[in-house]
C-alpha cells in the first residue's frame, strides 16, 4: 500500500474502507439496540434525500461516543492510569514549564499552575479572539500565545507538542459541561460550519448530517455511526494508535466519502469545530477521550 | 520527547493478596512495513522485551513482536508477599532501553 498524498498513513485498512463506497452504503443496516431519534427514522430510506434541517437533539438524546463503546474501552477511557492519552498529558505538563521562543518564557510565566489557571478553558473554544480579530480553536490560541508572548514559531496542527498542549488543557476541563461562548461575532462562522454539516461532498455525496444526525445509532459495515460530538478531542483513537486532533478525525471522514479535504489551515476547519461545539453544548468535556 | 510511561501499582495491598500491575510505555511500534505520508517505508523501531522485577527477582517477562500496536499495554499478577522497589524495563530495537522503579508497599 504506497501513498502518495502526505497525509498520515492508517496502519490498519479499517473494514469499512475495503468495502466498495456502495456495497458500504447498502450495509448501513438499522442496529436495534440502539434508540434512534424520531427524525433519524423517518429519514432512513431516503438515501437520496437532500438533509433536512438539522433537528437538533434534545440533551437527552444525545449520546456521546463514549456511551457506546465496549466496556473494556469505556475503562481505558476513565482509568487515568491506563488512558494512553495520559502519556502526552506528561509531555504537555514538560512543555507547560519548558521556557521557548525568543522571550525565553514558558507557559507557567505567565499562566501558572494549570490546574488553577486552565479550569474550564477548554470547554469554551472555539472562541472569539479580539486582539487578531478573528475566531480561534484552542490549538490556534497556543500558537497565537507561541507567536505572540513567546515569539516563537507556531507548532503544526497536528504536531505531537501541540496535542501535549491541548490535551493538558482539555484535561482541565474534563467533566465540565461544553460553554461555546454567547459571542455575536462567532455566529457567522457557526452558520458557515452548519452549511458545511449539510452540505453533500466527495463521490459518495453525503452530508455529515446525513450519517450523524440521520443515521447515527445504525452500522455502516461493523461501525456504529455515532451522533459525532466532538467532546474529547485530542482524543486517543485505537485506530491511529496515536492521540489525534478534531481536524484529523474530520479529514478522515471528508476521505471516507471520498471528498477532497479542505487545506491545513483553511477557515473550513474552524467553523465545522465552531458548529460542532454548539451543538454538543452542555455534553461534559472528556479530553483525553479514548475512541476505537 | 521523553519516553513516557503509565504505571498503576496498587497502594499497600495486604500481604497474599494478588493485585494487578498496569504497565503502558509510551512506543510508536513501527513494525518496518508501514509506510508514511510520502511512500517511504518507515525503519522498524520495535520494543522486543520487557522485563519486571521485584528487588532483582524476575516477576514477569514479555516478549513483544511487531502485531503490538503503539503505546503497549501490559497488565499482569503478582501476588504480594513481600514488600520491595518494582523494577521495569523495556528493551528494543537499535539500543531502546527504558527503566522505571515503583515502590511496593505491602501491608
Amino acid at each position: 500500500m504506497r501513498r502518495r498524498a502526505p497525509s498520515p498513513a492508517p496502519r490498519r485498512a479499517s473494514a469499512a474502507a475495503l468495502l466498495t463506497p456502495l456495497a458500504a452504503l447498502l450495509i448501513a443496516t438499522p442496529a436495534p439496540a440502539q434508540p434512534v431519534t424520531d427524525a433519524a427514522k423517518a429519514a432512513t430510506p431516503a438515501v437520496t434525500a437532500a438533509p433536512a434541517a438539522p433537528a437538533p437533539l434534545a440533551a437527552p438524546q444525545r449520546r456521546s461516543g463514549l456511551d457506546d463503546m465496549s466496556p473494556a474501552l469505556q475503562a481505558l477511557q476513565r482509568e487515568d492510569s491506563q488512558n494512553p492519552g495520559f502519556l502526552a498529558v506528561q509531555d504537555g505538563q514538560a512543555l507547560w514549564a519548558t521556557a521557548a521562543g525568543a522571550a525565553q518564557k514558558s507557559c507557567a510565566s505567565c499562566h501558572g499552575e494549570p490546574a488553577r489557571s486552565l479550569a474550564g478553558v477548554a470547554a469554551r473554544y472555539p472562541a472569539w479572539d479580539s486582539a487578531s480579530g478573528r475566531a480561534l480553536n484552542l490549538g490556534g490560541r497556543v500558537n497565537a500565545c507561541r507567536l505572540r508572548h513567546q515569539q516563537a514559531t507556531p507548532w503544526a496542527v497536528d504536531s505531537s507538542e501541540l496535542l501535549a498542549l491541548t490535551v493538558l488543557i482539555g484535561l482541565h476541563s474534563r467533566g465540565q459541561p461544553i460553554a461555546p461562548p454567547d459571542d455575536a461575532r462567532l455566529a457567522p462562522l457557526r452558520a458557515q460550519g452548519q452549511a458545511i454539516w449539510q452540505q453533500r461532498q466527495g463521490q459518495l455525496n453525503l452530508a455529515c448530517a446525513q450519517c450523524h444526525d440521520q443515521r447515527a445509532g445504525q452500522r455502516l459495515g461493523g461501525a456504529l455511526i455515532p451522533q459525532g460530538h466532538a467532546t474529547g478531542y485530542p482524543a486517543y483513537r485505537l485506530e491511529w494508535q496515536a492521540l489525534g486532533s478534531l481536524q484529523r478525525r474530520l479529514r478522515g471522514c471528508l476521505v471516507g466519502v471520498r471528498a477532497q479535504p479542505y487545506a491545513v489551515d483553511a477557515p473550513e476547519w474552524l467553523a465545522l469545530e465552531a458548529y460542532l461545539a454548539l451543538r454538543a453544548a452542555g455534553m461534559a468535556v472528556e479530553t483525553p477521550a479514548v475512541r476505537p | 520527547m521523553a519516553t513516557r510511561t503509565l504505571i498503576h501499582v496498587p497502594d499497600a495491598p495486604r500481604r497474599g493478596e494478588v493485585v494487578e500491575i498496569r504497565v503502558t510505555l509510551g512506543h510508536p511500534m513501527e513494525n518496518g512495513l508501514r509506510p508514511d505520508g510520502y511512500g517511504n517505508v518507515v525503519p522498524r523501531s520495535l520494543v522486543t522485551r520487557f522485563e519486571c522485577r521485584l528487588d532483582g527477582t524476575l516477576v514477569a517477562a514479555a516478549d513483544l513482536y511487531p502485531a503490538i500496536a503503539a503505546n503497549p499495554y501490559l497488565a499482569f499478577w503478582l501476588r504480594a508477599e513481600r514488600a520491595g522497589t518494582l523494577a521495569f524495563e523495556w528493551t528494543g530495537d537499535h539500543g531502546f532501553q527504558h527503566r522505571e522503579t515503583r515502590p511496593f508497599n505491602v501491608a
